[in-house]
């Protein structure tokens, strides 16, 4: 079986400050994205699930410059291969060109038996890469899989739903996107981040998986991206327990959100 | 003329869709539109139709059962264009995020996913959502000619309904059963809860040692008179159900007080609870983040402010 991970790296969220209300991203390290992890980490226990199975991960750089550098991550965790997509005009791409752009490419890498995304990418959550490529691929697709297994070539899949647990089957190939639940990401050996170096790493332009910069043009404009401006009393109350939640109380009240 | 088209899997977020979309059609000269698919279909449209909705369409297909995906996107596509739709407004609910994106690309159309606002300006709608994990609020206009938006639930309210109003349209849907089969629910563990309703709201982090320890926090919901939350891993770890989970992936929260205890603040959490009125928070780490989201803060252990704040109620 061939299991393709669409993998996103985006800036380290804990390292951006905000000034002025404006994120700033000079020097922000990428690194690979937490809930993307998880679909690595899904994937490679297929793999030893169901054994005899290739796992792929594929990325849009994104402005990554380091990208070689941040994908060995993935590799060290366990991925067979990886396949790196880098051009400027995907830097710039929404969500309908990167989903053509990734399905383009899925395509040149020969196709695949299962698509694992993760519910959202862990800095924009948009969610919307994994139903737009399995529309691109005409693929059945299940979003939210906490539980995932693959046996005598069909795909289940258990999801929350509201107050429900659904079990959903799926004929293969598909695409599925899974949330963090699904599992604890490994963090690679040392042995397995030597030999990450060595795995197979294929680099690619727009133009190699056949589209140019006029068909990953951006479709929305981003009118303004700054932070919330929160307007909050701030008070810290001092004291033994006690003397702390007396003063909570009072101050509560006085507040109007508590009787008295 | 071109229409604005709501629609929902759950209905009272359909009813605000519809609500607020009529007003959004009259700013831009627009029709409004719904859809209400599946076996409760026309009981939803008579509602759709009284909060706002001047058609509906009702679509029956034994095929939109169970609402699977792939077949809803497909029906909404041939909806949207039966309906000259220029904007597409369904609720970003898990059902109806994923639908989005694959809506979206059927209609050649972008996308604004987890929009928590949409405004008019000039003669656009732009929606706002959460970028960088939340750190930011990215304000976004689309440029394709059929818009898609997905709208979290309870941005909008629902004003005064208008009983009987709304024309009620059958499309003429062609659809295939969906690839997606559905094998078995089973109700998830715990009773139901619905954060969005609560007043006040006790939430619990990784400042809790352990599942066991809950009670402790249960006692102060209950001399509070509150709701239970909780941050994602408390969740990841199954000691609580998702249905309690506030933040990015979970509830936005709306209520008159918040209490947070053991939680860190962490953006993907702290943008659960921007709209509280009053904002408490116990950490033991006078450092924590979450004291500059709150109104009121408490260095503390919560072992040993949590019981005391319970006491302290029981006998006001
Ligand atoms: C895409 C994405 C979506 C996410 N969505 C959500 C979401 O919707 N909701 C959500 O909550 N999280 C979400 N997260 C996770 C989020 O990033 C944080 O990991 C999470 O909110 C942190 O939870 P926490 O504050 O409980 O834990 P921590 O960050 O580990 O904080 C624990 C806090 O408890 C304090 N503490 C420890 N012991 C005690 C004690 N005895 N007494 C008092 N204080 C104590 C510590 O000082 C610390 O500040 C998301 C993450 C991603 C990547
Ligand atoms: N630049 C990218 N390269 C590869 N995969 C991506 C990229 N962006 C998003 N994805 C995939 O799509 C998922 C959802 O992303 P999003 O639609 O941005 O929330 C991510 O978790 C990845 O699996």
């Amino acid at each position: 079986m061939k299991i393709i991970v669409p993998v996103k790296t985006n800036p380290d969220l804990q390292m951006i400050r905000i000034k002025n209300r404006e994120p700033i991203l000079e020097a922000v390290p990428y690194k690979v994205g937490d809930l993307d992890k998880n679909s690595v980490e899904a994937a490679l226990q297929l793999q030893a699930a169901v054994g005899d199975t290739q796992v792929v991960a594929l990325t849009i750089a994104e402005g990554n410059r380091k990208i070689k550098d941040t994908m060995k991550e993935v590799l060290a965790m366990g991925a067979d291969e990886a396949y790196i997509l880098s051009d400027d005009a995907l830097t710039a791409a929404d969500q309908a060109g990167k989903a053509l752009a990734l399905a383009k490419a899925i395509e040149k890498i020969g196709g695949a038996d299962l698509i694992v995304f993760a519910e959202g990418s862990t800095d924009n959550y948009s969610g919307q890469m994994g139903p737009r490529v399995a529309e691109l691929l005409a693929l059945p697709e299940i979003g939210y899989a906490k539980k995932l297994t693959v046996a005598d070539g069909k795909l289940t899949a258990e999801r929350g739903m509201g107050d429900l647990i659904e079990v959903l089957e799926s004929s293969l190939p598909a695409v599925v996107t899974v949330t963090s639940e699904i599992n604890e990401p490994r963090i690679p050996t040392l042995m397995n981040i030597m030999k990450a170096g060595k795995k197979p790493t294929t680099e690619w332009t727009l133009g190699d998986v056949g589209l140019d910069a006029a068909a990953v043009a951006p479709q929305k404009a981003v009118l303004s991206n700054l932070a919330e401006e929160q307007q909050r009393k701030n008070v810290m109350i001092e004291g033994s327990a006690e003397e702390q939640c007396a003063a909570l109380i009072d101050a509560l009240i006085k507040d109007g959100v508590l009787e008295a | 003329m071109a229409d604005i088209l709501v629609y929902s899997d759950l209905l009272t977020n359909a009813k605000e869709l519809a609500y607020a979309g009529k007003g959004f059609a009259a700013a831009l000269g627009m029709g409004i539109s719904a859809a209400a698919l599946g076996p409760n279909a026309d009981a939803d449209a008579a509602e759709l139709g009284a909060y706002g909705a001047d058609r509906v369409f009702v679509g029956k297909d034994p095929a939109l059962e169970g609402l699977q995906t792939d077949v809803v996107a497909e029906a909404l596509a041939q909806i949207a264009k039966e309906a000259g739709a220029e904007y597409v407004i369904i609720g970003s609910t898990r059902r109806g995020k994923e639908l989005a994106g694959r809506l979206a690309q059927k209609l050649g159309a972008a996308a604004v996913t987890d929009a928590g606002s949409v405004v008019v300006e000039g003669s656009d709608l732009v929606a706002s959502h959460f970028s960088y994990g939340g750190a930011t609020v990215a304000k976004e206009k689309v440029n394709t000619p059929i818009k898609v938006f997905a709208v979290m639930p309870k941005t909008f309210e629902v004003g005064d309904v208008v009983a009987g109003a709304g024309t009620v349209v059958t499309p003429s849907l062609s659809l295939t059963p969906s690839a997606v089969k559905l094998v078995e629910t089973k109700p998830k563990e715990g009773a139901a809860v619905n954060l969005d309703a609560a007043d006040r709201l006790v939430c619990i982090g990784r400042g809790l040692a352990k599942k066991e320890d809950l009670p402790m926090v249960e006692s102060l919901c209950a001399a509070l008179g509150a709701e239970m939350g909780c941050t994602k891993s408390l969740c990841d770890w199954e000691w609580l159900s998702e249905n309690r989970l506030v933040g990015l992936s979970g509830t936005k929260a709306k209520p008159t007080l918040y209490l947070s205890c053991g939680i860190s603040g962490q953006v993907q959490h702290t943008v659960g609870i921007g709209t509280s009125k009053i904002i408490v928070a116990i950490n033991k780490d006078d450092k924590a983040p979450i004291f500059a989201f709150a109104d009121y803060g408490l260095v503390g252990d919560i072992y040993a402010v949590v019981p005391a704040l319970t006491e302290a109620l029981k006998k006001k």
